[in-house]
């Protein structure tokens, strides 16, 4: 494979294309409410009127307003249907002939603030290619930015690119990419790897598995870039076994990019090797943390390991390996496409680019968006998720999983990046972002994100392992009104000796929701302990 | 290395067809327990020592590793099953009311399989179909926007056809 030749497969897969395209979005959210069944009947209408010159219905990834799926949109009118049934296929195909003003199917106003104050970079492709075609990839200009990183650049050039854009880590603690890039490219030794970590534990996530089912080949692309840059042969996509969806389209996509020699040996007819493989993850919300993941992939117990070294440093089987999350591998081809400055100029000084968020919860509009950095949070829940539904008011964002906190409403104006959410309390995080509203209580979230973490630590250090427990017994007997105010103390002070002697991230972060919550609702601590009080009286 | 189990058991051929793909190597433990599990259903002790004996490793690794994953089961899973996510999305937006009518319904708590084997109930922490919360999984068909009596509705007929 040349430029040529990847321009030729681009230039017959456009040609293949007919004038009208019906995309189906066929990720996850939309799959489990049915899309499949009405991509097939889109199919069937399609060819019982006899337009299949004009219309193809393709399956393509996520359409994004989760909320109202199944949804389908038209090309070129951009018309959006949403909670389509099968049954209304032939009418959907009949409106593309001549439009009539009510016909039972619901449509969507794709210049409704939830898509218009998108900025979607990662996402660009995402409800526009197909994730099990390459070709459509390659069309929408895909591996191009692959051919000019191998053909045109040194691997020096290609680091530099990425730090100049300014890029920091999307797995959540915002490490600078082209730092992390440089340390492994200068690691002596013949054998180094790139891993992709695209084990999303925190509950309430959902943008890698939409990333990955959406775009599959941009995050394989991102990957060989690494490991030019880096000089890795070998690479490792360790994914959620939960996400099934995503983990066959990465075999369907790594299949096809290596019959196209895109990746495998000898990429772009030139001396670069990089071979990748699929690691499946088995349940541990640890392996998250690089060195638990690397344990994971070398097929032991995923447990983590001290830093240093790094895993820059040591990583699998002792090598030096580069370890990015899904989104930031997906941000580094249009980072080459589009120039370093491009990208730069996009967000604030600190935190450059965009970020993709899954906004769910107690919120009109859920599903995945993706904005500047810097964007007010109040922007992105009101505007674009619409705000409370049914008359509620929102109470609260949570970013971050439970290493992250809760934002009060007060603070809404807090402008989304890095160092503005760690001065509230709370951290990017991957990019889960759950509203909840009036009816939430809040000493209730924090005793759920301990239970999760008591249950997830993986026991190697006391301060987790016991500290996640007595937190957990703590809150507990808060929640049921048994405790006193010593109580609170105490659970202030377990909290930051957790914080500060907790191995790994896991420990470390666990007590982040309680010390947000008592941070921010410590009303409701003191309620919930009188409360307790006056049922005793 | 490659010899099958005699029980002649046509499932450990498929195993031992995965553990050749990877070589034998120890590394490739995780990939053989899923595919293992996958085959069987669950892991049986016998099974653990199995795959120990075929990757040359201590058999207390491979039973370490086993159980220290959430995904991997050892004991069999009931006819029909109910996974109810406990995201956070979904906690919000009443998961537990969802468990709790649905450990009612099929009278087994979470994490346990009906004494008939009718029906198990777990918990996941999060399936990552947020958007759509509260969300279960019935028999690995995902449900969103679920209410407790929706959710009742689906796990109705699982105890029917016979033993009551």
């Amino acid at each position: 494979m040349d430029l040529a030749e990847l321009n030729e497969v681009a230039e017959s897969e456009r040609s293949r294309q007919k004038p009208m395209r019906i995309r189906c979005c066929t990720a996850a959210g939309c799959v489990s409410s049915g899309s499949l069944a009405v991509k097939q009947a889109l199919d069937r209408a399609i060819v019982e009127r006899g337009l299949n010159d004009y219309v193809q219905a393709c399956s393509v990834g996520c359409l994004r307003l989760c909320c109202a799926g199944p949804l389908v949109q038209v090309d070129p009118s951009q018309e959006l249907f949403e909670e389509v049934k099968p049954d209304q296929a032939p009418t959907i195909v009949q409106s593309l002939l001549a439009r009539s003003a009510s016909d039972g199917v619901k449509r969507g106003n794709p210049a409704m603030p939830f898509f218009a104050k998108q900025q979607p970079i990662v996402l660009e492709n995402s409800g526009i290619v197909e994730p099990e075609r390459i070709e459509s990839y390659i069309a929408a200009g895909g591996y191009r930015a692959l051919q000019q990183a191998i053909r045109e650049m040194s691997p020096a050039e290609v680091v530099d690119a990425v730090t100049k854009s300014g890029l920091r880590g999307r797995g959540g603690a915002g490490y600078p990419t082209g730092v992390k890039w440089s340390l492994v490219a200068k690691m002596p030794g013949a054998q180094k790897y790139v891993v992709c970590n695209a084990d999303e534990g925190d509950p309430g996530a959902f943008m890698d598995r939409s990333v990955l089912e959406s775009d599959p080949h941009r995050v394989l692309e991102g990957m060989a870039i690494a490991a030019y840059a880096v000089g890795a042969t070998q690479g490792f996509v360790y994914v959620r076994g939960e996400y099934p969806l995503a983990i066959h389209r990465l075999q369907v996509a790594i299949k096809q990019a290596n019959k196209l020699g895109l990746l495998g040996s000898g990429i772009f007819e030139s001396p670069v090797n990089f071979r990748i493989d699929l690691r499946i993850g088995a349940g541990a919300f640890v392996c998250g943390e690089e060195t638990a993941l690397i344990a994971s992939i070398e097929g032991k117990r995923g447990t983590p390991t001290a830093r240093p070294p790094y895993p820059a440093e040591k990583g699998l089987w002792s090598c030096p390996t580069l370890i990015n999350n899904v989104e930031t591998f997906a941000n580094i081809p249009p980072i080459l496409n589009k120039g370093a400055d491009w990208f730069a100029s996009i967000g604030t000084a600190k935190s450059k680019g965009t970020k993709v968020f899954a906004l769910a919860g107690k919120i009109r509009y859920t599903g995945l968006v993706e904005v500047p950095m810097g964007m007010p949070l109040r922007t992105i829940v009101e505007d674009l998720g619409g705000g409370a539904p049914d008359g509620g008011t929102i109470k609260a964002v949570q970013t971050g999983g439970p290493s992250g906190g809760c934002i009060p409403a007060p603070l809404l104006d807090t402008p989304v990046d890095y160092e503005s959410l760690q001065a509230v309390g709370s951290i990017m995080g991957s990019g889960g972002m759950i509203v909840m509203d009036q009816t939430t209580n809040m000493v209730e979230v924090a005793k759920y994100f301990m239970e999760f973490c008591m249950d997830e630590s993986c026991g190697k250090c006391v301060p987790c392992r016991a500290g996640t427990v007595q937190l957990h017994r703590l809150l507990t007997r808060i929640a049921a009104g048994d405790a006193s105010q010593a109580e609170i103390k105490q659970l202030e002070v377990l909290c930051d000796m957790v914080k500060h002697t907790s191995l790994c991230g896991l420990g470390q972060s666990a007590p982040n929701p309680v010390l947000s919550t008592l941070r921010y609702f410590r009303q409701e601590y003191d309620q919930s302990i009188k409360k307790g009080r006056i049922s005793l009286i | 290395m490659p010899g099958n189990h005699p029980s002649g058991d046509k499932r450990f051929k498929l195993l031992d067809a995965a553990m050749k793909k990877h070589q034998f190597r120890a590394d490739a433990l995780l990939e053989v327990l899923h595919t293992a599990q996958e085959l069987f259903g669950f892991l049986q002790p016998d099974l653990l020592i199995y795959i120990a004996r075929q990757l040359k490793l201590p058999p207390s690794r491979v039973y370490g590793v086993a159980t220290f994953y959430h995904f991997f089961s050892f004991t069999p899973k009931g006819e029909h099953s109910c996974v109810v996510c406990l995201g956070t999305a979904c906690y919000v937006k009443g998961a537990a009311a969802l468990q709790n009518a649905v450990e009612k319904e099929l009278d087994v708590k979470a994490g346990q399989t009906r004494s008939d084997g009718k029906a198990s109930v777990s918990i996941a922490r999060c399936v990552g179909a947020c958007g759509l919360a509260p969300v279960a999984v019935f028999d690995g068909e995902v449900a969103g926007g679920l209410t407790a009596e929706a959710a009742v509705k689906r796990v109705k007929g699982w105890l029917e056809h016979g033993s009551g």
